[in-house]
């Protein structure tokens, strides 16, 4: 009885740490937001974004040194893989990226840990790893040159690029 | 490169005096550089017609000492005097010192030298004194071909500098480099290769294509890096006195982060597939790759310890960079960094004791060094962007390369070679033609 009272106040104090910690983060994540163009480290504006076809972009983007894909991403990458499904002669190369606040040659594998996170999504939608090639540029080909954790967000993506 | 040709003869004159007075010690911050005196390399006015017509140098002997000025001046621990302090023709002051006139401008060592034109060849001898006991301390002499007279004035520094610090020098030298060109977000990169002091530059590449990290084998003039070759990241390598390249390895994706074992003979680095990094070593002689690492995280910079038993890497197994230590085949392997930040590139230091490292913290970069358990962690250099340090082959100095910040418009950013001393003291700007990263320093090329 007492013991389970105990196990009940431990489980409110759990409960009361985490909103606690959910409050915080939000925070965090609405002073990150610049001008609406990033959203907890990830870019969300559409500045540099190309299009494969008509609401199909051509690129995702990722946090400081993570590949996990947001549900943004993900949602581009369904879009990709609809497109490809419709186009089988198609071909694609994703290209990797890291921003320029890391080392060199630890950006290289970001890069194509990144590409590869995009490369098993498409393969769970259906699209056969044959069509798919990884290419990581790590820091070499940012998009935009400018040091500012905005230019960081947008140069951290992984780009879909036809090979044919 | 021209190892083979440069020394038809080598010789002592008089037998290297056992004791000496003077003693620089190169364990600390240098702050009271050694002044001493460099004579102008005397010549008679024959031998100095003859290297005019041929090296279109006025004045060989000058021109010779003022590299050995430069390179001691580098070091940081020595301090040159100016030449008009001088009291002392050069020609006389090789044959006998007046000790009370070095003494008096305040000169602790003094070097004097002659040139001769002989048999179409350039010979050159020095003498190292030392002024407060009045005595020779070191003479040798040198005959080569005339083209090779700056390497000749890098082996004296190095002699010098060993005669005087105890430990070898690194004067002859070279680094090989990334040259960088043309905006951030379109950079044209070609392999170049230097002298130390940054004399006779040469690209290596044309820039068709990018290049990046490319290291020296410490035995022999070969070269690996990165190059996107057909848009193939793969690691190459590269023989410099004859130019031919060949890929390393037979590998279905990207191989990256490349250096040589101590010995010269297996190339170690990463292989990249399916979104995870490993280590792979290859020997040279019978292709033969080994698996050395097995991660699901991202496992690259790889670097051996100078008797080749041991590995530094980095990893972020653990949630982010790190730099971790392990035996040649891959086991035990063991955290070193703990501190506050990331830690990247890790490169074990030529004498073994130290491992030089990137480290980012609160949003800056530091060039380090730590012992091989992680303790005694220094950190010997803040900026807003830095990162690959290199040893000098006597394991003093560290070359590395750092970057500016850009305004929002991506204007102002450089890209350029710096060295420190690995007592933190002593940071300079290695002067480049083009903006320069990814710096590599030779072992000794007169070994």
């Amino acid at each position: 009885m007492i013991l389970s009272k105990i196990f009940k106040n431990t489980l409110l104090l759990l409960a009361a740490c985490l909103v606690l910690s959910a409050c915080a983060t939000k925070k965090e994540v609405t002073s990150t937001d610049i001008q609406g163009q990033m959203q907890s480290d990830v870019y969300t504006g559409t500045d540099t974004v190309e299009y494969l076809a008509d609401g199909v972009p051509d690129r995702v983007f990722f946090a400081t040194n993570e590949s996990i894909l947001t549900t943004a991403s993900r949602e581009t990458l369904r879009a990709q893989a609809a497109w490809l499904r419709k186009n089988s002669s198609i071909n694609i190369v994703l290209e990797g990226h890291a921003d320029e606040r890391g080392t060199r040659e630890y950006n290289l594998a970001l890069g194509e840990r990144r590409a590869n996170s995009a490369k098993d999504y498409l393969m769970t939608y259906g699209i056969s790893s044959d069509r798919i090639s990884v290419l990581s540029y790590g820091k070499e080909r940012p998009v935009d040159g400018g040091s500012s954790p905005l230019a960081w967000s947008k140069n951290r993506r992984s780009v879909t690029v036809k090979a044919n | 490169m021209k190892k083979k040709l440069i020394f038809i003869c080598l010789f002592l004159i008089i037998p290297i005096k056992v004791f000496a007075l003077i003693e620089v010690d190169i364990t600390r911050g240098n702050l009271n550089p050694l002044p001493l005196a460099v004579s102008p390399l005397s010549i008679d006015e024959n031998s100095r017609k003859s290297f005019e017509k041929i090296l279109d140098k006025e004045n060989i002997g000058s021109e010779i000492s003022i590299i050995v000025e430069n390179n001691l001046r580098t070091s940081g621990l020595f301090n040159p005097l100016n030449k008009d302090a001088f009291l002392q023709a050069p020609d006389i002051a090789n044959l006998k010192p007046r000790f009370e006139d070095w003494n008096l401008i305040k000169a602790q060592a003094l070097i004097t030298g002659k040139v001769t034109y002989i048999d179409e060849k350039l010979r050159v001898e020095f003498r190292l004194w030392d002024v407060l006991a009045g005595k020779e301390m070191m003479a040798l002499a040198f005959t080569t071909v005339p083209n090779n007279w700056r390497r000749v004035g890098h082996i004296i520094s190095d002699k010098i500098y060993e005669r005087l610090t105890g430990e070898k020098g690194y004067f002859d030298t070279r680094i090989i480099y990334v040259a960088e060109e043309g905006p951030k977000t379109q950079r044209k990169k070609k392999l170049a290769i230097m002298d130390q002091d940054g004399a006779n530059n040469k690209f290596l590449t044309l820039g068709n294509e990018l290049v990046l990290t490319p290291r020296f084998n410490p035995t022999s003039q070969m070269v690996t890096y990165l190059s996107y070759f057909k848009n193939l990241p793969r690691v190459y390598l590269l023989d410099i006195e004859t130019g031919t390249q060949e890929v390393v390895g037979d590998f279905p994706g990207m191989t990256f982060a490349p250096r040589f074992s101590p010995d010269g003979k297996k190339i170690i680095m990463s292989f990249a597939k399916d979104g995870k990094s490993d280590i792979f070593t290859m020997d040279l002689e019978n292709r033969i790759v080994e698996r050395i690492t097995n991660h699901p995280s991202i496992d690259t910079s790889p670097s051996y310890s100078p008797n080749g038993k041991f590995i530094a890497f980095n990893s972020d197994r653990s949630g982010y960079q790190q730099i971790y230590i392990m035996k040649n085949d891959g086991s035990d392997v063991k955290r070193i960094s703990f501190g506050n930040g990331i830690y990247g590139t890790p490169v074990w230091s030529p004498r073994g004791d130290l491992i030089a490292f990137t480290k980012l913290h609160s949003g800056k970069f530091y060039i380090g060094v730590m012992r091989t358990d992680g303790t005694g962690e220094r950190l010997l250099t803040e900026n807003y962007y830095q990162e690959a340090p290199s040893w000098s082959p006597n394991g003093r100095v560290l070359i590395f390369y750092r970057e500016t910040k850009t305004n929002a418009k991506g204007e102002g950013f450089s890209a350029k070679l710096w060295s420190i001393d690995l007592t933190g003291y002593n940071e300079r700007l290695v002067t480049t033609p083009t903006d320069a990263s990814d710096p590599s320093w030779s072992s000794l090329l007169s070994n």
